[in-house]
């Protein structure tokens, strides 16, 4: 089998009539037949729908009918995002069975594009987690080595991309969701500024943080997919009244003159030396094509991890208070209906929800509230500033976007060890910014380095054109895979 | 420096948020939630009393639209996903101790 194409690659494709559509879509659920049983990347596989969907799109190019600029490429979703007749579980018992009367924003943007969803992918459940081992219906495992973790909570998604299940997906971050697994599956994933992505559909974690974003094999891919789900969206209160960005006409713009920093306070203590060298080496590869790099200090970054386990479970406590037995998904019988509300509560919830849940529900109580909650939101107006004052002096800043590369299932069990997975990624989630992690080199051990740019809000443009330039430098990795 | 939270305040807590606990998951949840909140300790020590809170990346307030007459759900699709419905509502068990 030949290398899997990209989604560019397979649009000009069937646009041009030398490949159907149809044609496509057998090709990766054959892959997904071939491989899932042994990465577990979806929860739902809509092969029906997806052949329908192709069908469509064959009939249309036929007619010669104008098509989107998806038309045809497969693509696998997020079950934290709503599709219309489709289960979404959000992996948890609590929704297991729900179908949704309604499609996301981001879902309906696809189908306009004339993208195929293949299917539903696996997460943490409610998307808390960083290694998809919380989900209800088993972990994903990382295609690159099967022994080891995606990455969460978007793993299913990245795992979908990594494996040549699609060559796109969309996930969601909210503390690195999107980034980390990319990293850990050697995929490119983005985190967009808070606001540019419709969260309408999105089932809600921590409504301050949570974007929707792609993933791609490639840079170009990456930029593609966003603009297709980007732009104003009145469905969605907090969506940015602007629209999408130009960012694919000028990602071969190149960087001479850009300004670059590496953040300082990411690339010590805690972060794998290996990681770290991959950062500037990725630097080094910035300045040799015109870039100026320099060293820039955030230091408030430091502060980022106790901050989110504070805001993130204070909101995911309202935001969850939802699941209670009336509207959807799981009931468990009870005499009275707060009887019914705790135990449908206490069955259908994993433990990793209960901890974020009550966790939350601590940081906002009475006594407590100014302590916990009302010190880590001041601590975010300091991160903001700090990198509002960092980008005063450059375009984009580098960093790792994980402080270590993928580890084995069931190796980390304490909740704490697992948070720290988040480091480098949630400064940027708190802040409302944007950042990427684009795949560069490996480790000692084979396994994929992820690179993680990041821009001001509405950088993206600057953000991708950095990105284009650390892909094309980066070292040929071997997947070790046939496939 | 105490712990930062005790059993009962784990107890509780669970108790707000719905939820039921044994006790092996009482004493588990009470030491995670403490170690989680001690790694917490270095924002709660920061002297932050000049800086404002933030509670959203944006400004974004009032988003308003025209109040026209669109498209929305019919009540079968809202409630096509409840456990249980009856003459087009939610039904649930018994409130405040009423007979069926």
């Amino acid at each position: 089998m030949t290398a899997p194409s990209t989604a560019i690659e397979l649009a000009a494709a069937i646009r041009s009539g030398e490949r159907s559509a149809a044609d496509v879509v057998e090709a990766h659920l054959a892959a997904i037949e071939a491989s899932e049983p042994s990465i577990h990347a979806f929860n739902t596989v809509t092969a029906d729908q997806a052949r329908a969907a192709a069908a469509d799109v064959d009939r249309a190019i036929a007619a010669g009918e104008p098509v989107g600029p998806l038309a045809g490429v497969p693509v696998a979703v997020k079950d934290n995002l709503c599709t219309d007749g489709v289960a979404t579980t959000c992996s948890s018992r609590i929704l297991e069975g729900w179908v949704p009367p309604y499609d996301a924003t981001v879902v309906q943007r696809l189908a306009a594009a004339g993208a195929v969803t293949v299917g539903k992918t696996n997460l943490d459940e409610f998307a808390m987690g960083s290694s998809t081992e919380n989900s209800a219906f088993g972990p994903t495992r990382n295609p690159v080595d099967l022994s080891r973790v995606p990455g969460g909570s978007s793993g299913g998604s990245a795992a979908a991309v990594a494996a040549g299940f699609a060559p796109l997906s969309l996930g969601s971050d909210t503390g690195g969701s999107i980034r980390q697994p990319a990293a850990f599956c050697g995929v490119v994933g983005v985190k967009p500024t808070y606001g540019l992505v419709s969260r309408y559909g999105l089932i809600a974690f921590a409504s301050s943080l949570d974007q929707v974003g792609p993933f791609a094999t490639t840079v170009a891919d990456a930029a593609l997919l966003l603009e297709v789900i980007a732009g104003h969206d009145p469905a969605d209160a907090t969506s940015l009244p602007k629209p999408a960005p130009a960012i694919s006409e000028h990602l071969d713009d190149g960087v001479a003159g850009l300004r670059v920093g590496v953040i300082s306070e990411l690339m010590g203590e805690g972060i794998d030396p290996a990681i770290a060298a991959q950062v500037r080496a990725a630097a080094e590869a910035l300045a040799a094509a015109g870039a100026e790099v320099t060293e820039v200090s955030v230091p408030a970054v430091t502060f980022g991890l106790s901050a989110y386990y504070l805001i993130a479970p204070a909101e995911a406590s309202s935001n969850l208070a939802r699941f209670d037995g009336v509207r959807y998904g799981l009931r468990v019988d009870a005499p009275t209906t707060n009887e019914m509300m705790v135990a449908t509560r206490t069955q259908g919830f994993g433990p990793e929800v209960k901890r974020r849940i009550m966790l939350g529900t601590y940081a906002l109580s009475a006594g407590y509230y100014d302590a916990f909650y009302g010190q880590a939101q001041k601590v975010r107006t300091l991160i903001a500033r700090d990198f509002a004052a960092a980008y005063q002096d450059v375009d984009v800043l580098l960093s790792p976007t994980t402080p270590t590369t993928a580890f084995a299932l069931g190796a980390i069990e304490d909740p704490l060890t697992m948070y720290l997975n988040d480091t480098c990624t949630i400064p940027t989630n708190l802040a409302g910014d944007a950042a990427m992690s684009v795949p560069f080199g490996t480790d000692a051990a084979g396994l994929p380095v992820g690179v993680q740019v990041l821009a001001p809000a509405l950088g993206e443009e600057p953000m991708f054109r950095a990105a284009a330039v650390v892909e094309a430098a980066a070292p040929a990795r071997s997947t070790g895979k046939d496939a | 420096m105490p712990a930062h939270i005790s059993r009962d305040d784990v107890a509780h807590v669970a108790k707000l948020a719905r939820l039921s606990l044994g006790d092996d998951e009482l004493d588990t949840f009470t030491a995670q939630l403490g170690a989680i909140l001690d790694h917490a300790e270095d924002v709660e020590a920061l002297d932050l009393a000049d800086v404002p809170p933030t509670s959203h990346p944006f400004d974004l307030v009032n988003v308003l639209r025209a109040d026209q007459p669109g498209p929305t759900l019919t009540p079968d699709d809202a409630l096509a996903g409840a456990p249980q419905a009856e003459d087009g509502r939610f039904r649930v068990p018994t409130i405040l101790g009423e007979a069926p």
